[in-house]
């Protein structure tokens, strides 16, 4: 109940920092200009030429035909054109790829924080447990796991045993084109670590008191979940969603090792398109025009988590406004 | 009283072991024989310690130690790079004044969220013209400008550590006449050990497990890292030997397995103060 008027307290010191502040910036001198930029030396050239100046050569040759062999060969807009309209490849790639992430994202999410909480206690051995939980999102990527997978959703694998105990018959689950997707959300699914241990950092900030109060008026653990937890947890929620969301339209490593993009492009996710397209094929300008779909694409999304995170993000710095 | 406190425990084991099962199942099979494969159990009656012996010598002309020694060339040397480039501009962001910083460290924070597919192009082009495809020039560079995989999460990493450094203890080294460079490589260096420890064991962890880059990158069998070589060994046999297959791809996640055992503590609070103080 003190904290708006701590807020309030807050900004009316705040209101003279600030005007100090503008004062400063007019007379301003900087204290070390040369060695600063000697010190950021390395990054700002890593930027201007590994980051800047590959993002803007993308760009051109996102509208050029361009084969590594030959110069690049101007076309204007004709792949983008090209992408939207006539290719067939596109929309399936695309149409994969957003099942993909509205699976794995929800679910990955759900499963991190459901752990995450069960984690936050202080029982003995508690680092056992979570070093076992943490530890498929250690091996995350490389090709091992991979391996691992195809193995495990293989007509031989325990996935198969598992289902003989009960009388299914087994196949397998990577050569069907209805399942091998699933198989893919599942592993990304299987590897929540990073957003568990983040969850659970932020499961620790909130102050017991909180549930204590809450139980001596007589709020059920549901209820305390829905009313504390969830509202107090939503900035991080936000931030695990953005970053789940962002690597799942890249997931590549998986659908090229464990699947090769089949059985019947059933698992073409659009970074495995894009890879094909620029390095089996060479065409680099159309391979350029897809990346920056992407780009465009993963941008519109998360600024659509960004700007509904205004109707469930609760910030308790703005006096429990939301 | 003595069941209650039982409960949390059975539940975490329930999932640990669900979590854990894959897992075992892998390290059962690695020790199976193509012909137990099929069978249910977790580990056959006679352990087929053979797969792992042969299979460090399934690549022919080349056992696994030289795709081993190769992905260490690569590691370290990332490792190294990306430590020193990376601490160097934390503490131009964190203690140096000078103009646009403001500026530059909101783009480097951009940067983070950057997808990689967009600058792939342009960078293979530009690093085949300068003929550096088929060596590790491609990944020592970025790494050396402070990019690279994490670069940008390392320095924003190294920021937020030296800004809760008290400030005078560079204030008083400058009075006495110290320099930029001094106070950098006499008083922050030693102070940030911690953090140079956290990043050091995400670079290592993350390039172990990146397969894109070397993908793209490395194509002879003579430079190929571990990952490459098991791409290699899926590809290349008809009837694929699994167990062995299986027992390579255990051997090959061994070193991220103890540099993990040995500094979880570090690891843990890294990604939770990446994600909590931004």
């Amino acid at each position: 109940m003190a904290k708006p008027a701590a807020n309030a307290a807050d900004r009316a010191r705040s209101v003279p920092a600030l005007s100090d502040k503008r004062i400063n910036i007019r007379t301003r001198r900087w204290e070390s200009p040369i060695a600063g930029y000697l010190f950021l030396s390395p990054w700002l050239l890593g930027f201007l030429l590994l980051t800047l100046g590959p993002i803007c050569m993308s760009f051109y040759y996102s509208l050029t035909d361009y084969s590594l062999l030959a110069a690049p060969n101007w076309v204007g807009w004709d792949n983008y054109h090209r992408i939207f309209m006539s290719d067939d490849t596109f929309p399936k790639t695309l149409k994969i790829t957003f099942v993909f992430v509205l699976l794995t994202v929800p679910l990955r999410l759900i499963f991190a924080l459901l752990i995450a909480m069960m984690l936050n206690r202080n029982v003995k051995g508690i680092s056992f447990y979570r070093t076992m939980v943490y530890f498929p999102s250690l091996i995350g990527t490389s090709i091992a796991v991979s391996i691992l997978w195809k193995n495990i959703f293989g007509r031989n694998g325990f996935i198969n045993d598992v289902l003989g105990f009960f009388g299914i018959a087994g196949k397998s689950w990577i050569a069907d084109p209805h399942y091998s997707l699933y198989t893919l959300i599942l592993m990304m699914v299987w590897q929540f670590g990073s957003s568990m241990i983040i969850f659970l950092a932020g499961l620790k900030q909130i102050s017991r008191d909180l549930y204590e109060a809450s139980s001596v008026d007589g709020a059920s653990k549901i209820r305390q979940f829905f009313t504390i937890t969830l509202p107090l947890l939503s900035p991080i929620i936000l931030f695990n969603m953005v970053q789940t969301t962002i690597n799942s339209f890249q997931m590549f490593t998986q659908a090229f090792v464990v699947t090769n993009g089949g059985p019947v492009h059933s698992t073409y996710v659009y970074v495995m398109y894009l890879y094909e397209t620029a390095f089996t094929k060479y065409q680099m300008g159309y391979a350029s025009a897809l990346a920056w779909v992407l780009l465009v694409l993963i941008g519109l999304v998360t600024a659509l988590l960004f700007w509904s995170s205004r109707y469930w993000v609760f910030y308790e710095s703005q006096g429990g406004k939301r | 009283m003595a069941v209650k406190r039982l409960v949390p425990h059975a539940g975490l084991s329930i999932v640990s072991l669900i979590m854990m099962y894959p897992v075992f199942w892998w390290l059962g099979a690695s020790l199976k024989s193509n012909a137990d494969m099929s069978s249910a159990a977790l580990f056959s009656k006679t352990l087929h310690w053979s797969n792992f012996t042969e299979g460090w010598h399934a690549v022919p002309n080349y056992s696994f130690t030289h795709f081993y020694i190769n992905t260490f060339e690569l590691i370290l040397g990332v490792l190294f790079t990306s430590v020193v480039s990376c601490s160097l501009v934390a503490f131009a962001f964190a203690r140096l004044d000078f103009p646009l910083r403001n500026i530059w460290f909101g783009v480097m924070l951009v940067t983070l969220m950057l997808p990689t597919q967009v600058t792939i192009v342009p960078q293979y082009v530009l690093f085949n013209k300068l003929h550096w495809v088929n060596t590790y020039l491609p990944f020592y560079i970025p790494h050396l400008l402070a990019g690279g995989i994490g670069g940008p999460f390392f320095i924003y990493l190294m920021v937020q550590f030296i800004r809760s450094i008290p400030k005078e203890l560079d204030e008083s080294a400058k009075i006495d006449g110290c320099s930029w460079w001094g106070i950098y490589w006499r008083i922050m260096l030693p102070l940030i050990k911690p953090a140079l420890v956290t990043v050091g064991i995400y670079c290592f962890l993350w390039n172990w497990d990146d397969f894109f880059g070397q993908l793209l990158y490395v194509n002879s069998v003579d430079k190929y890292t571990i990952n490459l070589a098991l791409k290699l060994f899926i590809d290349s046999q008809g009837s694929v030997p699994w167990g062995q297959l299986l027992a390579m791809s255990l051997v090959s996640i061994v070193p991220a397995v103890v540099i993990f055992f040995l500094a979880q503590r570090h690891f843990v609070e890294g990604i939770a103060a990446g994600a909590l103080k931004g």
